[in-house]
């Protein structure tokens, strides 16, 4: 049984179609990068996967579970990345993961935060405010944060916006590390040449529909980019 | 991994809330500024009588006390926004009603604190006794009331982009009733009325209060909601 799964899923918001019957799935331990231009509908897909809007019409399952119905048992099984890191800036690093170490009921003792930050490379950096870490920092400790409740399901959108390169390749690392360990990881993302190094699957929606899926295996950035582009019809990055 | 508990995470919220306002004191110092220099303006704009301030003293308690609190749950949700926090509460495998009532106790305790900290400021610029306990257990009901409608709608509210302008305007006609019970109740025991008179605006209070926060605790699920 795949771990994620939509059948037929469709979304409108008023009466603008967004994601059109989508069929999706994704396996336990898969890497899938997500691509399309902007408004291909990969923001809205991720935001239904995590339950955070509700379907017009069709099946979302994950790890078994359905969505809505089923929304708090999804949730638990999955973590978020995105472009806003999803921090209080006015916390400390470690105090922003025992809060949310709280909302997922764990046993938030030291041991965990430490091992937490090591992680990411943040261990000397617990007791600091996060408003003072710079834009990689504060993305390496958002996953820290999502990796919390070692969730089977590992959710990215547009992690890189905003890094500059020592800070994607530290995210590169930490995604790779993450796949490793067994994550199933979801990654919406502009930058063609990262999703052909880290991901083994690509999936370009467009028009709110699945335009291509197809392994990456042997294929680079510049080959995904030609599929792209014959895909959604404009260049990449657009 | 089991679900956490309501409480817990009510209680989670809360202590978060409570140790960046610690930290900051960005909601509490904005609010504290904006309401002592509010009762300022007001008791050097009201040069009364006694008798014509106890008329009024009711009326410029409760109207800084509500200015100060929208421009605190303002900033208590925006905080929220910000950085897309309310996404990662709503992404924890807890209740969403757990969300609204850990923002509202904390957006009760820091407004309740500033109309605490007006009662002997008032006593000293308006020349006015307002150490009365009906006097208390009003200002916690009605700020109670308040916040509560305030604490959903600026919830609503924190997504638009005239936020700072649209809690007071839709919030007030919603919150009239409150403020009406509030203000003839707060009256009523200043001006040492018989306690019937102002037992009834409090029974009236704690009715509406207990409305508008069921109304409240199950809409909010649906106000968060895409």
């Amino acid at each position: 049984m795949p771990l994620i799964e939509t059948i037929a899923l469709t979304k409108r918001y008023n009466l603008t179609p967004v994601l059109r019957k989508l069929n999706l799935t994704v396996e336990k331990g898969e890497f899938v990068a997500l691509l399309g231009h902007n408004g291909s509908g990969k923001s809205t897909l991720m935001r239904l996967l995590c339950g955070l809007s509700k379907p017009t019409a069709g099946v979302i399952r994950v790890g078994g579970w359905e969505l809505p119905k089923e929304a708090a048992a999804v949730r638990a099984q999955i973590g978020v990345v995105s472009h806003k890191v999803l921090l209080y800036d006015t916390l400390t690093a470690a105090e922003n993961l025992r809060f949310f170490g709280r909302l997922y009921n764990l046993q938030v003792d030291h041991a965990l935060i430490e091992r937490s930050l090591k992680a990411v490379g943040l261990a000397r950096r617990g007791d600091d405010l996060v408003r003072g870490f710079s834009r990689g920092m504060q993305q390496r400790l958002s996953i820290a944060r999502a990796l919390l409740h070692q969730p089977q399901v590992l959710i990215f959108d547009e992690p890189y916006t905003g890094l500059d390169q020592d800070g994607a390749a530290a995210l590169d690392g930490l995604l790779q590390s993450a796949h490793a360990q067994g994550h199933t990881i979801l990654m919406a993302t502009h930058d063609l040449e990262r999703a052909a190094a880290l991901a083994e699957r690509a999936v370009i929606l467009t028009k709110g529909q699945i335009g291509h899926d197809a392994p990456l295996a042997g294929i680079d950035g510049a080959a995904l980019a030609d599929t792209y582009r014959t895909v959604s019809g404009i260049a990449a990055g657009g | 991994m089991k679900a956490a508990p309501f409480l817990t995470a009510v209680g989670a919220i809360l202590r978060k809330d409570i140790q960046a306002e610690l930290r900051g004191r960005e909601l509490v110092g904005a609010m504290g500024v904006f309401a002592l220099l509010a009762i300022l303006i007001f008791s050097f704009a009201l040069e009364l009588d006694r008798e014509a301030r106890s008329e009024v003293i009711s009326g410029v308690l409760w109207v800084t006390v509500i200015f100060a609190s929208i421009l605190g749950l303002n900033r208590s949700l925006a905080m929220e926004r910000d950085q897309g926090n309310l996404d990662a509460l709503l992404l924890a495998p807890i209740s969403r009603s757990a969300v609204f009532v850990g923002k509202l106790i904390g957006n009760f305790l820091f407004t309740f604190t500033i109309a605490a900290v007006l009662l002997p400021v008032m006593t000293v610029l308006y020349g006015f006794s307002l150490f009365a306990p009906p006097l208390l257990l009003t200002l916690v009901l009605g700020v109670a009331g308040f916040t509560t409608v305030g604490t959903l709608l600026a919830t609503m509210t924190v997504q638009t982009r005239a936020r700072e302008a649209l809690l007071p305007i839709v919030m007030m006609p919603i919150a009239l009733p409150i403020l009406l019970a509030a203000v003839r109740a707060s009256s009523a025991i200043m001006n040492d009325a018989p306690p019937e008179t102002w037992q009834a605006w409090m029974q009236i209070l704690a009715a509406l209060d207990a409305i508008f926060i069921t109304m409240c605790f199950l809409l909010f699920e649906y106000v968060v909601e895409e």
